[in-house]
């Protein structure tokens, strides 16, 4: 859920760029490819696509499939997905494309909300669903903070467990730059689109239909979706796993990147 | 130039500390803590009050318009004070309502519904304001996905112009409006129907609209001519691109006037309740301005392109003193002849024919605001109505109901007062 800019136009080495025609060719979806081995489909969150070293260390092993989220680009996209269940199908659709009939499914927040959601809609398709720090879930008692309401400097201290790490400077854009708080502004639009102005979007009703195998990964001092959140989705998952990460906040991939890798290979081989 | 006094309805008694204390006027200041109805019961007396001393007074309209969670307008249905406006204004005065945020109503026909009859009650005297709304109305508390604030407010502009002019019942089928049966009863006094005001702070779509459907523009800020001067330049080259006209009846601007017998005097009586107002009634953190998606790609970088964002950081950070008030123009103060050259400077300047005067300022008591209003209207509208009668343009856009006193022998207007 941050403002991290997205992946630069040089590629790092073995990362290629596919560009890939759906929703009827009225949209070129972007999806980043590396590593070999059994295919994993990455879904990012608000922070928007950027290849990590978690995503470098997956492609050891994996052939990942790192799609960028639509409408984030210059494409009046948005106004063809309308909501979740569109969105949704649009995932459904680039597996299609991508030639993927069985994948497992790795997102983080935003995106472990559409990998949740389309494992319901497409149980047989996933095959295992890894989700870290998804959002999708509401409780009264434990609220998510409101994106859109956030002063940049109290973003630190919601998204990460060390506020003082270097990852803070990537969080948001630099206020005297206009051209990129907007652009980081037409990335978080394209998240808030469909988790506005709650991300409760009825996922509650429709995840018992999610039958892969699913492992929950948390950081444990996650300031913006408490850990809480883990157990409310452990308890509405047929079969899932816990995995606490020490150190860490709402992006434990990135201020843990070994110890979430070493836990998300393992569930998935 | 047309006169409306317009009303914010502030709280006028806010805490002093209230900037210091609470994160915003808007949206989430704790109504419970900060809002006292009773207080509110006066308020509104008073409010109803001076917009009725207005109609008497000769002013060409009144005005009201729609806010919600707002410590400095908490009119969230301007269509109630309106109401009862319309029963109590003999001197036949337009009533401006400015407006309501069509993207909040579903149905947005109960819009088309309610404007239709005010029309009524007024005998064919409303002007139908249609704001997009700010993003804190319509997405923080109406919870309307920012990127559907516009989609939604086109739809129910088409839907509400339809209901008033096409024979009912039909058919709309709408992305957030499916309606089997549209046939509201009545349909508006005014045909084909009430003037449509838009109102807005610079998107260049909502410009492209008043162009398209000839409705007027009336450009909403605290900031005053000077701050307004290269946003209203935009708006009349987009005219001209478009090949529609320079009549400056098709524009508005809103302006804080602050009238007393001499300059030395006004800023002895009005600087506390101005600085009120932009300390307490401004004081807004700026993600609620703009929701990401509020904002249209194409408004967003015509606003990076002009510097926007920059010039209100500016204005905002400027310390409030009477001084840089008047001199940045955020508000217009002296005696009667230095507001009208000031005014008419202003709206020369901008080539606007509608004066939306904000005259009820923060904490303004009662009696103060009654003297604003009259000193105005006596002193000040005589030397500003005619000044773009040597162009011959024809307001086109003034409700058919409402008393057109450009018309009017001078010394009618005191005549008429009830």
């Amino acid at each position: 859920m941050t403002t991290v800019p997205s992946a630069a136009p040089t590629l790092p080495e073995g990362v290629t760029e596919r560009l890939v025609p759906a929703l009827a060719g009225r949209l070129e979806a972007r999806v980043l490819v590396a590593g070999q081995g059994d295919p994993v489909l990455f879904l990012h969150g608000a922070g928007g696509l950027i290849w990590d070293p978690f995503l470098a260390t997956l492609a050891q092993r994996h052939t990942v499939y790192a799609p960028e989220h639509p409408g984030a680009g210059e494409s009046d996209v948005l106004s063809e997905l309308p909501g979740i269940w569109e969105l949704v199908l649009y995932y459904d659709e680039l597996l299609d494309s991508l030639g993927l009939d069985r994948v497992a499914v790795v997102g983080h927040s935003f995106g472990g909300m559409v990998a949740t959601e389309l494992a319901a809609n497409s149980p047989r398709r996933v095959s295992r669903l890894t989700l870290i720090a998804p959002i999708g879930l509401w409780r009264d008692d434990t609220p998510i903070a409101d994106l859109a309401a956030i002063p940049p400097e109290a973003l630190p201290g919601l998204l990460l467990a060390d506020p003082e790490s270097p990852l803070a400077a990537l969080l948001a854009p630099p206020a005297d730059d206009p051209q990129a708080l907007f652009e980081a502004a037409v990335r978080m639009a394209s998240i808030l689109h469909f988790i506005w102005p709650i991300p409760d979007k009825g996922l509650r009703r429709r995840i018992h239909r999610v039958a892969a195998p699913t492992q929950l990964v948390w950081g444990e001092r996650d300031a913006l979706v408490p850990p809480v959140y883990a157990e409310e989705f452990a308890g509405l998952l047929r079969r899932s796993q816990t995995v606490l990460i020490p150190d860490a906040g709402h992006l434990p991939q990135l201020e843990q990147p070994q110890s979430v890798a070493e836990a998300v290979l393992d569930f998935l081989s | 130039m047309k006169s409306i006094f317009f009303h914010l309805m502030p709280y006028r008694d806010l805490p002093a500390d209230f900037e210091s204390r609470y994160e915003s006027i808007w949206v989430t200041p704790p109504n419970t803590e900060l809002c006292d109805p009773r207080m509110v019961a006066q308020y509104y007396d008073w409010n109803l009050a001076e917009l009725e001393l207005a109609d008497r007074l000769g002013f060409d309209g009144v005005g009201v318009n729609e806010h919600h969670q707002n410590g400095y307008g908490f009119m969230a249905a301007p269509n109630l004070m309106a109401a009862a406006l319309a029963r109590r204004t003999p001197n036949n005065s337009a009533i401006m309502v400015l407006g309501n945020t069509l993207a909040l109503y579903s149905p947005a026909t109960r819009v088309a519904e309610e404007f239709a009859m005010l029309d009524v009650l007024s005998k064919g005297r409303l002007a139908a304001g249609f704001p997009v709304g700010t993003s804190m109305d319509v997405n923080f508390c109406y919870g309307i996905t920012p990127t559907q604030t516009r989609p939604r407010f086109r739809e129910a502009e088409e839907l509400i112009i339809r209901a008033w002019t096409e024979q009912g019942p039909f058919t709309f089928n709408g992305t957030f409006n499916q309606l089997r049966y549209v046939n509201p009863w009545p349909q508006p006094l005014q045909k084909p129907h009430p003037p449509v005001w838009l109102a807005g702070g610079g998107s260049v779509e909502t410009w492209d609209l008043a162009a398209t459907r000839d409705y007027t523009y009336s450009y909403l800020s605290f900031f005053g001519a000077k701050f307004g001067k290269k946003l209203m330049d935009g708006f009349w080259e987009r005219m001209d691109e478009l090949g529609v006209d320079r009549n400056p009846y098709r524009a508005g601007f809103a302006q804080q006037i602050c009238v007393s017998e001499t300059d030395e005097r006004a800023e002895k009586e009005y600087l506390e309740h101005c600085s009120y107002f932009f300390n307490k009634c401004l004081h807004i953190p700026p993600y609620f301005f703009e929701a990401p998606g509020y904002r249209t790609r194409k408004s967003t970088e015509f606003a990076i392109k002009t510097n926007q964002p920059g010039v209100i950081a500016a204005a905002a950070a400027l310390e409030k003193d009477w001084k840089t008030l008047n001199e940045e123009g955020f508000i217009i103060a002296g005696s009667p002849a230095t507001v009208a050259d000031r005014l008419i400077e202003s709206a020369k300047t901008l080539r606007v024919g509608n004066l939306h005067a904000l005259m009820q300022i923060g904490s303004m008591p009662h009696e103060l605001t009654c003297k604003n209003l009259t000193l105005f209207a006596e002193e000040v509208i005589p030397r500003i109505r005619h000044i773009w009668d040597d162009e011959g343009w024809e307001h086109r856009w003034w409700p058919s109901g409402a008393a057109d006193r450009s018309k009017a022998a001078e010394g009618v207007d005191a005549g008429a007062r009830a």
